[in-house]
């Protein structure tokens, strides 16, 4: 066996960042926006300006959980002709750097291309894990089995609408860290998180979650402190498609995410 | 009350009589594909649901709305004229759900679902829709039981089907265009996943089908499966029997399941549900998931589904909105997979025909949608000889006339060439109510 990794990779990153007495900076991009080697560009430069943990997403024909901007994004990548098997060679790519890289994916896609084949194929790129947003542990025999065999981080979803029992149950399921939802809605900035963010992460805790992440409507560098002060990580992903997207060049879309990555880790740093 | 249903289940549905199996898994199909942010409120409705279906005064009530307010039981009308064009010999019975209060069997689910709603002390309810009808009936129901109503509808349907947008307006709902994806049904239900999501604390997802996450598959075939109970008392009342076959169209399936429900422990009884053949499989543009369709995750639920090699959802096509919908209900999934059903395309020019046939024969317009189980029976009679029947009786038919045509009549007339100029056609809509 080549592979000794026995923890989980993301798990260790939060710890390490924990160590140095900060939360960690978890930025979303979209596979395939504006194309394949632009987002991958891009994510490499989102890790050179100060996110920790990258996270790529899969587009989607059916995004039920994500809001207008992160929509428009996929429409584009899926319009580009951007393929489930670009996201292997990608997650290679930004993985280079050092940085986790957890594949953001609804549920069907990994389904279609078999799970246990998108585990195997996942983990020979180098990729941390999933983030799966519209599937629970309830559903997701298969995907335990996979990951267990290939050795891949498991990031489900809590929500302030979670029952204790279920705050529990996932934390189980669960490796790399559990996703706090901060808000009851779906992806987009907001002026406020909500403020049921900060008991979500402590229940999380309380019910066995080693690594608590909070996402959802986070764009501000006030925000990545306030949140900071209180979860392993902070995770943002409309703030930078939106960067992306009102960028005329490559070159400045490239400089618009370094700009939002380097507020938000300034924000971070100052959290503790 | 699902907590902890993984892996085995999934694939190890209980056995017991066909027609009261519960969810989440019908077979491998079924379950709940959604944000964990949805899954208290799954969780809560599940039990409101089977608490209601265990209250003698939820039944009442229902019943009693059906009585006065739907206008239930809806007729069973045999239509002789019909017959000669289905096959010599063979009696075909219609299940009268165009007649219904809003024109559909869509009142019953919405009924029962808005009672529900006024249970679990929810004021707001939001719903999808494609044609309108759902949506119009949706806000039917929130008028009478006094609930706010948001329809999402997509934007290409708002502009196919402006009247039933009005309709819906008069009724007190807010209608949304959505703008998003293809704009049809399905985007529709994405928003109203989304708008669910943010607002789930007061909001209900009034959901209009047999499929999304347990418990709707389960739930709206229970609020539905009055049809096919009155239709078999109704038909043995005509002719001290079972029928041969029972025949619906099948989009998302509700209609289907209502009328499929009381024969599934028949084993005499052929079940039929024809989907949309659009332009024919090979054209590609059809709405026909077990004709062109393979196993998939879609909107909370696995079942069949339009879908390319990456999972990405295919669009869908029909004359027919109704039925232009790229997945199906899990438990049809589940019928097809034991033999119990049998799932055919029926063709947008074959449903077209059996429209104008069931019109000038019967005086009964008929829903384009409905028109594709109109269709079915006639592609059925060509092998009607085949079936051996008891005593050697005449075959009989049932279909489900899940509703009628009112709403159909502007496409009628263009496909038909019944009037000259287009902006004549367009004018003429207001004429449809």
């Amino acid at each position: 066996m080549s592979d000794t990794r026995t923890a989980s990779r993301t798990g260790a990153a939060l710890d390490r960042l924990k160590g140095e007495g900060r939360a960690a900076l978890v930025g979303y991009l979209p596979l395939g926006f504006p194309d394949v080697a632009g987002s991958v560009r891009a994510a490499v430069a989102m890790v050179e300006a100060g996110v920790d943990v990258i996270e790529l997403g899969l587009p989607y024909s059916d995004p039920v959980m994500d809001g207008p901007v992160i929509q428009h994004a996929v429409d584009v990548a899926l319009a580009g002709g951007t393929r489930v098997r670009d996201a292997f060679g990608a997650v290679e790519q930004i993985a280079a750097t050092g940085a986790p890289v957890l594949v953001m994916t609804y549920w069907n896609p990994v389904l279609r291309y078999g799970v246990d084949a998108f585990a195997r194929d996942l983990a020979a790129a180098g990729g941390a894990g999933l983030i799966t947003p519209d599937l629970i542990p309830d559903e997701g025999q298969d995907w335990l089995d996979a990951s267990a065999a290939h050795d891949l981080d498991r990031v489900f979803l809590v929500a302030p609408s979670s029952t204790p029992e279920r705050l529990a149950m996932t934390a189980a399921a669960s490796r790399g860290f559990v996703y706090a939802a901060s808000t009851m809605g779906v992806t987009g900035e907001r002026t406020t998180v909500g403020a049921r963010a900060e008991q979500l992460v402590a229940d999380t805790r309380a019910a066995g979650a080693e690594h608590v992440c909070v996402g959802l409507g986070v764009s501000k560098p006030e925000q990545a402190r306030d949140i900071g002060r209180y979860a392993d990580g902070v995770i943002v992903g409309s703030a930078f498609v939106r960067a992306l997207a009102g960028a005329e060049t490559t070159a400045a879309g490239l400089d618009a995410v370094s700009a939002v990555a380097a507020g938000l880790a300034e924000g971070i740093r100052t959290a503790r | 009350m699902t907590t902890g249903r993984t892996g085995p289940q999934v694939t190890s549905s209980p056995g017991g009589p066909l027609a009261t199996h519960a969810g989440p898994y019908f077979g491998d199909f079924g379950g709940r594909f959604v944000p964990e942010a949805l899954i208290a409120a799954l969780d809560e409705l599940d039990t409101e649901f089977h608490k209601a279906a265990a209250d003698p005064t939820f039944a009442a009530e229902l019943a009693r709305l059906h009585r006065t307010y739907t206008g239930r039981p809806s007729p069973l009308t045999e239509v002789k004229r019909f017959a000669e064009h289905v096959a010599p010999g063979v009696r075909v019975f219609l299940k009268r759900e165009d007649l219904n209060h809003t024109g559909s069997h869509k009142i019953n689910n919405v009924l029962g679902q808005a009672l529900l709603v006024k249970r679990m002390g929810k004021t707001r309810v939001i719903a999808e829709t494609g044609a309108g009808q759902h949506g119009v009936a949706t806000a039917t129901a929130a008028a009478l039981l006094d609930l706010e109503c948001v329809v999402y509808m997509g934007e290409e349907d708002t502009q196919r089907q402006a009247l039933n947008v009005a309709r819906m307006r008069l009724l007190g709902a807010t209608v949304v265009p959505v703008t998003i994806g293809s704009r049809t049904l399905k985007d529709a239900i994405n928003e109203a996943l989304r708008d669910w999501v943010a607002n789930v604390d007061t909001t209900h997802y009034l959901l209009g089908t047999v499929t999304g996450p347990h418990p709707f598959p389960e739930m709206v075939r229970d609020f539905h499966k009055i049809i096919g109970e009155e239709a078999k008392a109704q038909l043995a009342e005509e002719t001290g029997a079972l029928p041969d076959a029972v025949v619906a169209c099948v989009g998302g399936g509700s209609n289907a399941m209502g009328i499929f429900n009381a024969f599934l422990d028949d084993p005499s009884v052929r079940l039929f549900g024809f989907e949309a053949g659009g332009e024919g499989i090979a054209s590609g543009r059809h709405a026909s998931r077990f004709s062109g369709g393979t196993p998939g995750v879609l909107q909370g639920t696995k079942s069949y589904l339009l879908q390319d090699e990456d999972g990405q959802t295919l669009p869908s096509h029909s004359v027919s909105a109704g039925l232009d919908y790229p997945s199906v209900g899990p438990e049809h999934a589940w019928l097809h997979d034991i033999g119990r059903a049998e799932y055919r395309p029926v063709t947008d020019a074959e449903a077209m025909e059996a429209f104008r046939v069931l019109c000038q024969t019967e005086g009964i317009i008929p829903a384009i949608e409905s028109a594709h189980a109109l269709a079915g029976a006639i592609q059925l009679g060509r092998e009607v000889a085949t079936w051996d029947t008891p005593d050697g009786r005449e075959p009989v038919i049932l279909v489900n006339l899940s509703g009628r045509g009112d709403k159909d009549v502007a496409t009628a007339a263009a496909w038909f060439d019944l009037i000259e100029d287009k902006p004549v056609v367009q004018a003429d809509e207001g004429e449809q109510l």
